[in-house]
């Protein structure tokens, strides 16, 4: 047993990777059935763990908590008589309150298994090699147009707003106003008369910062609403943006 | 000309994988500069496919194996040949990912797009510091927000996962029939609201699908 009043005693434990991985391993290590888990026991070992883990690792101390008051509760809830047990709100009549945290688990160690396999897949990938080359001519393999991502959009709006940068000089102060809401109309009646229009070109005659801003917003705020989209045929041609398949007008 | 040996010289050009309607414009695409006339017709993705079987028996003599990996086809060394190949590289491999990262990682590839209050209803612990870790490994990567209250930061994996892992596609994953099934656990409703997420962008690997 631990003597926690030897001085400078201590252990070397097994890292877990949460409460759960702990809970896993003390089910493992007294041949429990995790369909049929002994809470005091368990219990009783978990606090054991927690002692030391609050100690070393105030990190994570918290989930590991949060676990031991589930456990302290179901363990309360299996102590007292059944007909003085007070219903519990959402469950079932008579359910064992153990059931919500085996669920968990269960659920908990499918992933982990499936985290085990990808680590020897890993592995395995490790040991095989592929030609290193430098690709040392721009490929015009057919991939197609591809479609663009949130950071390819951020990345070609830093270049814009390096390029204003640039620009700004000295300059008369007046007072600006561009909504997002006629930003959205600009672009929209672009893409009525023009089938795409290039991502710079939404830029060009824009020359504050403020107005680039508002502009990159509701170019962002339209392709969250699906109505546009954004594409780039390879990857240091210029993004285009064009129509959604589906244009709904809110 | 031998169909095979014009994809077999392709593949070893090649320095990504190649799919089957890659390969088969490819095969068109030279024919016409070496007045080879190969048909799109005949050259469906099962056709295709047929070949690289074949061409996988003629590799059986040879040190080379072809992996099929995100989405496409690679050349590559077999296994067992890895000792003297990594005794030629000064290789200084980032770190396996760690057991925790790993755990995440797994959550994430079968339950796609995926928050965090989700992953961490799984785990049982706080993930933010391991989805950094992820992110910056490029193996995931911010899939957009998600349409509920809070508006969380929702994640996916990178094309670069499947090639870490040497996994074809997302269906490759192991037991990946009932993991994408399994009910998850309810993340809690915020009841302290998060503090803001940090939209990082993936370093390297960007994508061009």
């Amino acid at each position: 047993m631990l003597n926690a009043d030897l001085p400078g005693w201590r252990v070397s434990l097994p890292v877990f990777d949460g409460p759960l991985d702990l809970l896993l391993y003390l089910i493992k290590k007294e041949e429990m059935n995790i369909y049929d888990i002994e809470v005091g026991k368990i219990t009783q070992q978990y606090l054991l763990h927690l002692d030391m883990i609050t100690q070393t690792d105030l990190e994570m101390a918290g989930d590991f908590l949060v676990v031991a008051a589930t456990l302290l509760y179901i363990k309360s809830r299996t102590l007292l008589p059944e007909d003085q047990q007070l219903p519990e709100e959402e469950s079932e009549e008579g359910e064992d309150p153990r059931w919500e945290l085996i669920r968990q688990l269960v659920e908990y160690k499918k992933f982990k298994d499936a985290s085990f396999e990808l680590q020897l897949r890993e592995g395995r990938r490790e040991k095989i090699y592929y030609r290193e080359t430098e690709q040392q001519r721009p490929t015009i393999i057919p991939t197609g147009l591809g479609e663009v991502g949130v950071f390819d959009l951020v990345k070609a709006f830093q270049r814009i707003l390096d390029r204003a940068r640039e620009k700004e000089g000295f300059r008369e102060i007046y007072e600006e106003r561009y909504t997002v809401n006629d930003k959205i109309q600009y672009i929209l009646d672009r893409l009525d008369k023009e089938e795409t229009v290039l991502f710079t070109a939404l830029f060009n005659d824009v020359c504050s910062r403020p107005e680039i801003v508002v502009t990159f917003l509701a170019l962002l705020e339209l392709v969250r609403l699906k109505q546009i989209k954004a594409r780039q045929s390879d990857a240091f041609s210029e993004i285009e943006i064009y129509r959604g398949p589906t244009p709904t007008l809110v | 000309m031998d169909s095979l040996k014009i994809i077999e010289a392709i593949l070893f050009a090649a320095n990504r994988p190649l799919s089957e309607e890659e390969i088969a414009a490819l095969l068109i695409r030279g024919g016409e500069t070496a007045g080879l006339l190969f048909e799109l017709e005949s050259l469906s993705a099962e056709v295709i496919r047929q070949m690289m079987l074949e061409y996988t028996k003629r590799l059986e003599e040879t040190s080379l194996q072809l992996v099929s990996v995100a989405g496409g086809y690679r050349l590559a060394t077999r296994e067992e040949f890895a000792p003297w190949i990594s005794a030629m590289f000064d290789e200084a491999k980032p770190p396996r990912l760690s057991s925790p990262a790993l755990e995440t990682l797994a959550v994430i590839a079968y339950r796609q797009p995926i928050s965090r209050a989700e992953i961490e209803a799984v785990r049982g612990v706080a993930v933010g510091g391991v989805l950094e870790t992820l992110v910056d490994r490029a193996v995931i990567r911010v899939a957009g927000r998600a349409d509920v209250p809070g508006r969380p930061l929702i994640y996916e994996t990178t094309p670069f996962f499947l090639e870490h892992f040497g996994l074809r596609d997302l269906n490759d994953l192991p037991n990946v029939e009932e993991l994408k099934r399994v009910k998850l656990p309810d993340p809690p409703i915020l009841e302290n609201p998060q503090q803001p997420e940090l939209l990082h962008e993936s370093s390297g690997h960007t994508q061009e699908n």
